[in-house]
């Protein structure tokens, strides 16, 4: 299979060019690290764009709780040797305090709370930009998503009110406790990543890679058995050998059967593939605008 | 020189203006579709909203519609961005509504364009529209225009209809000085042409959109002999022990090639050097071009700061603390003359002042009042800024970074105009 790579230029210094926009415009800044194959990418960006200098933004991630194994110890293995400072803040201290009521039921989810952790935390650290990997060709809420992305006091985004963006002047000013979020590989796709991760060589997670792994199937998705999860009497575990598309919370990431064990091997999948890394991700499948709620809710 | 010089792009931006009943959503529908670039999960979505909505086909202008706002009205109403690819190139599609109140919408989408896909309907050819979106792609800069004449199927695919219209095109093309003008029949809703050679009209003999779009080549450096500019983001001080004394620019090169040893001026000191190295990352570089996001280190030892640019020392900005400039006007709060502005240029910031506004452009009819002064949102007009420090520029044509603003209100931080300095047309 051949695939051309040759655009890959121009969105990296694309990308480097909105990094050290953040960090020219903003105060204090931080890179939002799920341990996604994007976060890792603006991780990789990021150390690029200063070099021979250290990034000026740390890491912050929201831990639900509810995360892979492989993703939190490839995380503090990445802080380390990079030396880049690591802040967690904790979903289960969001409930504990009462700032966010758990969802019960089958279906139940930490990835809403996420959201009320999250701004929390910007609040917290007094964070007025936080970076993050979110794409165009996700979603159809982030299709008009801009690279500066302006939020309110209240950590929302009003899709009506977004800064216009022309040529590459962006406009980063705000009021005391608005904030920023930043999206520099707005213009990737998810083919684009993979490309990019096979070109500079970029370490993921083992669960990117096939791997064998108690599953169970639910409403056209597989996902990842845990002991917190309920099942409905039908549903049945079962080992198989799979890789994760999107990482994110246990409870929402969907896994693909896949004998897939190299970046080569998931690039040829993705540029075959018919259904949308989205389409795995069983928080969009609950309305019809359903992220574009979240969005404006304050999620990532 | 040309030896030097990186080749074609192979990632094109594109922008589309049209208006509720013209197709375009149907048509970029149709180009994601018949490229394969709809999932499964996408195609199942539309296919059930085309029947929830009682429509006879599946309606792939549903792929494009983006916030619910718009779900309910029916219409576009922002700039939203779209993906695909071929086996050899990819797309960025900047989709924008066509109307008068959206000027501004289309605006934004035009100005990081190479491209313009203008849309015309085959059944009224030439509208005040179509003028409407050919001129701010040619405002903008957009040097090549592909117009697509629609809905063949509604004129019986009929050779002469597109001539007709093909004619009147051309004029308007003519007037605008558009350089690089291309045009295709089609019928976005039936496939004709888009991707595919129509079996309906053996009588054009041109390429598809998709070849054209596959085959087009734009050069990556807009102007062949646009010289060099670094406008600077930021200053990279490791202060660590292997790089003790490194002091690098990092931006991203605007215009032109640059090469180790090369004679540069900084402004606004107007202090000359030479380029000791380029970065990009670890990678040591001896020359880098148009679009690179570089790190710089400089011979000598000066003190430069973010908004400072760095030029080729014998091609130098021009300079001046009042500009002649058109813009755009964003906000919903008039142009209000004599009062503060931010004025952003590339890295750079400074104060300024509208002093006055030279005539305000009707983009229906291209007829310039010199009568109203009262700029309003999506008004296009001529103005005269005064700003608090001298502005290093090149006309916009000639440099469409270092030919760029944004006004930015102090109070509110909107931004609200884009400016193109020295635009003639």
């Amino acid at each position: 299979m051949k695939i051309n790579d040759s655009h890959l230029k121009e969105l990296e210094n694309e990308a480097i060019y909105v990094i050290r926009e953040t960090a020219a415009q903003f105060e204090k800044k931080v890179i939002l690290f799920s341990g996604g194959k994007d976060s890792i990418v603006l991780v990789h960006l990021a150390r690029k764009a200063f070099w021979p200098a250290k990034m000026p933004f740390s890491l912050l991630h929201i831990d639900t709780g509810h995360n892979f194994q492989e993703t939190l110890d490839f995380r503090d293995n990445l802080a380390s040797k990079f030396g880049i400072e690591l802040i967690i803040r904790y979903v289960q201290d969001s409930i504990d305090k009462g700032r966010v009521k758990e969802e019960q039921g089958i279906n139940a989810s930490r990835n809403r709370a996420q959201s009320v952790t999250l701004l929390d935390a910007l609040e917290e650290l007094g964070i007025d930009a936080a970076i993050g990997g979110g794409r165009r060709d996700e979603e159809k809420a982030r299709a008009k998503e801009r690279f500066f992305s302006h939020r309110n006091e209240f950590g929302q985004w009003d899709p009506r009110n977004q800064r216009p963006e022309l040529w590459y002047i962006f406009n980063g000013k705000k009021n005391q406790g608005e904030h920023f979020r930043v999206f520099p590989i707005s213009n990737w796709t998810e083919l684009d990543v993979w490309l990019y991760i096979l070109k500079e060589n970029i370490e993921l997670p083992s669960i990117y890679f096939s791997h064998r792994r108690k599953i169970f199937f639910r409403n056209g998705v597989y996902l990842a058995w845990a002991p917190f999860m309920k099942l409905k009497p039908e549903e049945e575990v079962f080992e198989a050998d799979v890789r994760c598309r999107t990482v994110g919370d246990i409870t929402c990431t969907g896994l693909v059967i896949s004998k897939a064990s190299t970046v080569k091997e998931i690039l040829e999948e993705v540029a075959i593939t018919r259904v949308t890394e989205r389409g795995g991700r069983y928080d969009d499948k609950r309305s019809e605008a359903a992220m574009e709620d979240r969005k404006k809710e304050g999620y990532f | 020189m040309h030896n030097n010089q990186p080749g074609f792009k192979n990632l094109i931006r594109f922008t589309t203006a049209g208006s509720v009943d013209d197709g375009k959503s149907t048509l970029i529908g149709r180009l994601l579709y018949d490229t394969k670039s709809i999932f499964e999960d996408q195609f199942q979505h539309i296919s059930e909203s085309s029947k929830r909505l009682g429509r006879q086909e599946i309606d792939l202008s549903l792929l494009t519609d983006g916030l619910r706002a718009e779900r309910e009205q029916g219409i576009t109403i922002d700039v939203a961005y779209r993906y695909f690819a071929t086996p050899s190139r990819k797309f960025i599609i900047a989709d924008t509504p066509g109307h008068t109140q959206y000027t501004r919408n289309m605006v934004t989408g035009a100005s990081t364009a190479d491209l313009a896909v203008i849309l015309v309907d085959a059944r009224t050819g030439v509208l005040e529209q179509t003028l409407r979106h050919t001129f701010i792609a040619s405002l903008l800069d957009i040097r090549y225009i592909i117009f697509c004449i629609n809905k063949m199927d509604l004129v019986n695919y009929s050779e002469s209809a597109f001539n007709s219209v093909k004619t009147s095109l051309t004029e308007i093309a003519k007037k605008l000085s558009a350089e690089n003008v291309y045009f295709i029949p089609i019928s976005a809703k039936y496939g004709d042409n888009v991707v595919h050679p129509s079996e309906n009209m053996p009588w054009f003999k041109g390429q598809t959109l998709i070849q054209l779009l596959e085959n087009i080549e734009i050069p990556v450096n807009k102007n062949p002999n646009e010289r060099f500019r670094l406008p600077v983001q930021t200053v990279i001080r490791p202060h660590s022990d292997d790089f003790h004394d490194f002091r690098g620019y990092a931006g991203r090169i605007s215009g032109g090639v640059v090469k180790t040893g090369d004679e540069i001026i900084i402004l606004p000191y107007r202090l000359r050097s030479k380029i000791k190295s380029i970065n990009i990352f670890n990678n040591s570089l001896t020359e880098a071009y148009d679009g690179d996001s570089v790190t710089i280190t400089l011979e000598d030892d000066i003190d430069i700061g973010r908004g400072n640019l760095i030029c080729s020392a014998d091609d130098i900005p021009r300079d001046s603390s009042e500009l002649t400039a058109t813009i755009c006007w964003f906000n919903e709060v008039n142009l209000q003359t004599g009062r503060k502005y931010i004025l952003r240029n590339h890295t750079n910031e400074t104060l300024c002042i509208v002093k006055s506004v030279n005539y305000i452009l009707d983009i229906n009819t291209l007829k310039r009042n010199y009568s109203e002064n009262n700029v309003r949102m999506n008004d296009i007009a001529e103005v005269v800024i005064k700003a608090s420090q001298t502005i290093f520029y090149d006309p916009y044509r000639k440099n469409n970074v270092t030919g760029s603003f944004i006004l930015i209100d102090e109070f509110t931080n909107e931004t609200v105009a884009a400016g193109m300095i020295e635009r003639d047309y």
